[in-house]
Order: structure tokens, then sequence, then C-alpha cells
């Protein structure tokens, strides 16, 4: 919004609502977290293999047989939430010394690196394409069609494709991060630069100020809601071609390897495949609350600025 | 107040804007507009919803083409006086950046004249002590009341010293009251600046109070009907508004605007009374 309207309420007030609007989503988030483990444990209770206690080997001493046997519902399909926190602690393999949470820290870290920089990359590269569309109807006529079909195109037949062009490197796994951001910012841009207040337009004329002043002055701040909203979506994106980017790229150091690798050796430790794909989502949550603290940050002060 | 010789601030002759939509039927929002504005001086425009009064100051400030007539801004054409920064605009809703402060938002246009920082915060600062809102530099625009954001919008208009302020209805979202204490705030900043203020409103007593001369409108199309010279001694306070005088201008002004709308039909022969009016209104003054 450009326009200051009168009627707005104290920011006091609306701080502090803000503040309880957010202890909520962070109670309703872990209520609904607790739900899905109820539903996962409840599942296995009525229709898993024998319980045990955690870590136990066959022949320990059964704790709960279930009525039922759902193949589903085994161990190997579905392994324990206890089973699966306790993996964290385990060696990630035999004989290894670093537990499976520092080693799937360590490949988050190094995914989160690849992520990021192609976040940057893909964020300017929306901002400079939807700069462009805004200032040139006919260039926006022709090229959008070609932003929006570049992401019909599925990744997973792109990313050989990038690999082939590329190599295999870190600039694929990068390339593929990009490609997966640059679109929800471009989308966003082009209706956030032309979010302002045309009254606002109007008196930026009556200045005789330049487009770049505009630019500078209007377009830019007043979008500046639009683009969190896209960064926060492209935060979690950017992990996700991250990680699918990772096996053409032949990274062998991210989370998309370790997945990979968990999942040929599923049968010999199936918590360690949940184990890492908790860790992807708790890397891409991580991810999107930096972009979302920058933004509460950066739009301090503006009211209407809450984004969803 | 101003002098006879003098060159008119801003020369309108026979000015006509049409709008095309498409193949919409097209609107004709003004015809015929022949006003010279004199250096210094207070003229509202007054008429109905509609009747072009808008499209008359967007037309002054360059802000759009008129399809017909000439526009001269001392001594230049409008689109050059707008290059040259000679127009200060104030909308009915304040229109102020929200993520800058009271400060920043007056700041803004010597920002993009390129004055010197140093300048723009002194500048800033003072128009603000101006409005009275120097103790507000540092607040955020929803922090404040509305009738508070329009005297920013004021100091914002003010702060690079234009020739010409161009002020279209900028009290209209106020309380009758905030609306009759900025009428005096205008009056005194205008007596203290000298700048030549193009005001439009719909508020009779408003455009009595306020102006050296009223400019009636009427709609379809927009044109002139009347001009009405306010010889209210200055300077002018609130007991103005309680002189017999004012009350015989207010009613002249309201009959100017009833004159019309009472016989819809005689476009023609009204249209042309006016511009006599007009001719007969400005010798007499001179
Ligand atoms: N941009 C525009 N396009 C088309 N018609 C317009 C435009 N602006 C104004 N008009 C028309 O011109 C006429 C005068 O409008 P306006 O100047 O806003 O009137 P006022 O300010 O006196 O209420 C109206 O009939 C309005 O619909
Ligand atoms: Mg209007």
């Amino acid at each position: 919004m450009a326009t200051a309207v009168a009627a707005r309420g104290r920011p006091v007030a609306a701080a502090t609502d803000r503040a309880r609007g957010r202890g909520w989503s962070a109670l309703t988030f872990a209520g609904i977290l607790l739900l899905l483990l109820a539903v996962w444990e409840g599942v296995k209770f009525l229709g898993g293999v024998p319980w045990r206690t955690p870590g136990a080997v066959p022949g320990d001493p059964v704790l709960w047989n279930p009525p039922f046997r759902w193949p589903f519902a085994n161990d190997l399909n579905l392994p324990h939430v206890w089973n699966i926190v306790l993996a964290f602690t385990q060696p990630f393999q035999r004989g290894a010394e670093a537990t499976l949470a520092e080693y799937l820290l360590g490949a988050a870290l190094y995914t989160w690196r690849e992520a990021a920089i192609g976040f940057m990359l893909g964020g300017f590269l929306g901002l400079a394409l939807a700069t462009v569309f805004v200032h040139s109807r006919l260039l926006e006529r022709a090229l959008v069609p070609y932003v929006i079909a570049s992401q019909t195109v599925p990744i997973i037949a792109l990313a050989p494709l990038i690999a082939f062009v590329m190599g295999q490197s870190v600039l694929t796994v990068v390339l593929i991060a990009t490609y997966l951001t640059f679109f929800p910012v471009t989308i966003a841009m082009i209706r956030g630069l032309r979010s302002f207040d045309p009254r606002a337009m109007e008196l930026m004329r009556s200045y005789a100020a330049s487009r770049w002043q505009i630019y500078r002055k209007l377009r830019l701040p007043a979008s500046l809601p639009y683009l969190f909203t896209a960064l926060r979506i492209s935060a979690t994106a950017s992990i996700v071609g991250a990680i699918i980017g990772e096996d053409a790229g032949g990274i062998q150091a991210g989370l998309g390897r370790v997945i990979t690798t968990f999942n040929q050796y599923y049968i010999t430790g199936p918590e360690k495949l949940w184990a890492a794909i908790i860790a992807a989502a708790l890397l891409g949550i991580a991810f999107f609350l930096v972009i979302r603290a920058i933004e509460i940050a950066v739009l301090r002060g503006q009211p209407g600025a809450e984004g969803g | 107040m101003a002098s006879q010789v003098e060159a008119p601030v801003v020369r309108l002759s026979d000015v006509e804007k049409v709008f095309t939509r498409g193949d919409e039927a097209a609107t004709t929002a003004l015809e015929a507009i022949d006003l010279d504005i004199r250096r210094g001086e207070f003229v509202s425009l007054i008429g109905p919803s509609g009747c072009g009064k808008s499209t008359l100051l967007r037309v002054i400030g360059d802000l759009i083409q008129p399809t017909r007539g000439e526009v001269v801004v001392n001594g230049k054409p409008a689109s050059q006086a707008r290059r040259e920064r000679d127009y200060g605009m104030v909308f009915q809703a304040p229109v102020l950046m929200d993520w800058r402060t009271v400060q920043d938002n007056v700041r803004l246009p010597l920002e993009i004249l390129g004055r010197p920082t140093a300048q723009r915060t002194a500048r800033a600062r003072e128009m603000l002590e101006l409005v009275e809102l120097g103790d507000f530099l540092e607040h955020y625009p929803y922090q404040l009341s509305g009738g508070m954001q329009q005297r920013v919008a004021i100091a914002r208009a003010l702060s690079f010293e234009p020739a010409i302020l161009l002020m279209d209805e900028p009290f209209g979202a106020l309380d009758e009251m905030t609306r009759e204490r900025m009428n005096s705030e205008v009056l005194r900043i205008w007596e203290r600046t000298g700048t030549t203020i193009v005001f439009v409103t719909h508020s009779i007593p408003e455009a009595v109070f306020l102006s050296s001369r009223v400019v009636v409108m009427s709609p379809r199309p927009g044109r002139i009907t009347r001009v009405v010279e306010i010889d209210l001694p200055r300077p002018r306070n609130e007991d103005s508004r309680e002189t017999p005088r004012y009350f015989q201008l207010v009613t002249e002004v309201r009959e100017a605007l009833r004159m019309r709308g009472d016989r819809p039909a005689d476009d023609e022969a009204i249209g042309d009374v006016p511009s006599v009016d007009r001719t007969m209104a400005e010798g007499a003054v001179g």
C-alpha cells in the first residue's frame, strides 16, 4: 500500500496483536505435529508389528502386540518415532565417529549454501525480469508466456540437461535452485512493481521525476511486501531444487546425496531415511524463517505489511 | 492584490478535454475554458461532481493533455512548467508514503530535485513547523490523524517553493471542524508564502472564505459558468465567516451553481452568459 489512510490501529496494539498471532501459529504448528505423531503411532498401535523398547534387538521382550498386521505399518515402512529420534544420536554408518545428527547437519549446511546462492541469483533474475516487464508492455507480452512455460518443464527432465551443459558441478545445482527461485519472484514483482498508488505516481510526475527515481522511490518500496511473499516461497523452492539437483550435479556432500544413499540402503536402516527427510524439512523451514525475520525487520513500522 | 500589468501566472485559452475510452462514447470533460490566474491569487474551482474540476486542475498541472486549446504557465507551455517544477500538488487523500517518516515524506520532492542534503533537512523542518507538525518529524504517517496527514501533504507540496499550488479537494475527507481549522491554516500559509493557489472544492463556504475569485463550473460538458470576485477584506479570520458580505457572497455563489442546475436544457444559452460575466468581473476588479 502506498497511501497512508486515517483510522489505522495504534502501533503498540498492532504489535501485541502480531506477537499474539505469532504465538498462536506456533501453538497450532505444535498441535498439528503432535496430532501427526499420534496418528503415526496409532496406526502402528493397531496394525504394526509387536512393540519393543527403543533400539531393541530381536528376542527382547514384547511390550505390546497389535491386534492386526497391516503391511504398510510394519517397522520397515513406518519406523517408530522414537527409533527415528534415536537414530539421530547413533553413528550415521557402522563404525563412523559422527552421529547421524552431525552428519545431517553438515549435509544440510552444504545444501543450504547451494540453495542460497541459487536463491540470490534467482531473486535478482526475477527482479530484473519484472523490472523490464513493468516498463515494457511489449516485452511483457512477448516474454511472460515463456517464463510461465519454463515452469512446466519438470525439474527431473531439466536437471540432467543442465548437468549435460554445465558439467557435473555445484554450478548445476545452483542453476537448478535459481530456476525454481526466479519464477515466483518474477510473477509477484510484476504485480508488486505496479502496486503503487496511482496518485503517488501523479505526484512523482508533478515533480518531473525520472524513471529511475520513480523506480527507486515509489515502485520498489511499494513492492516490498510482494517481494518478501515471493521470497518466502522461493526460499523453500530453492532447497527443493538444490536437493534434487545434487543427484544430476554429482554432488557427494549434500542432503540430496544422503537421501539417495539412505534410500538405497533403506532395508538396513529405515529410520535414517526418515531422519534425512526430517532434516530436509527442517532446512526448508529454517530458510523460510530467516527470510521471514528479514522481512519483519525491513517492513517494520509499515502497517499492512503482514503478509500471509 | 495583483498588479494589472503583470502577465498571468496561468492562462487557459479555449481549452477542451474529451476523454475517449476504447469504443465507448466520448466524454467532453471540459469545453471552451478561458481563464487567467494572476500571481499570488487564490482561485477556487467549484461545481457539482463530474463537472471537470479535477480534469481542469490536471490539465493546468500537465498531468493530462488537453484535446484542444493552450495552457501557458509563467509564460511557457505547461509541460515545460512541470519539468521546471512549477507545480505543487495536494490531493483529497494525503498520498503519503507509508515507509517514510513524516520528515522523509516532506523531503521526497527535494530529493527528486537533487537539493543538497542539508537543505532538505532544513526545508523539511521549516515546512513542518509552518503546518505546526514540528513535533512529529520522526512519526510514520499511520501514527497521525487524517488532518495531520493532510498537513504533511501540504508541507511536502510547499517544500520546494513551487510557483503554483494545485489542490484537489484537499479537505474533502475531513470533518467540518477540522476543515475550518485547515482553511484558516491554508490562508495563513498563503499569506506568508505568496504562492498562487488553485483550489478545487465543492464546499461553498470554503470557497468563499478562502478565495480571491471563485470559478463556478457546470457539468456535461464541463464549462465555466461564472466567476465570482470575492472582495472580503483581508486578512480574513473566523470572524469573516459571520459578516453580511460573506453571506451575500455565499448566496451569490450558490445561485450561480443553481442557475445552471435548474435549467439543464438551456445548454447553449447559459454557456454564453458566463463568459460575458467573467469578462465584466475581471474588468471591474483589475
Ligand atoms: N481518465 C478519465 N477517463 C475517462 N473519463 C474521465 C477521466 N477522468 C475524468 N473523466 C470524466 O470526466 C468528467 C469530469 O471528471 P472530473 O474532472 O473528475 O470531475 P470533478 O473533479 O469535477 O468531479 C466526468 O464525467 C468523468 O467521468
Ligand atoms: Mg474531482
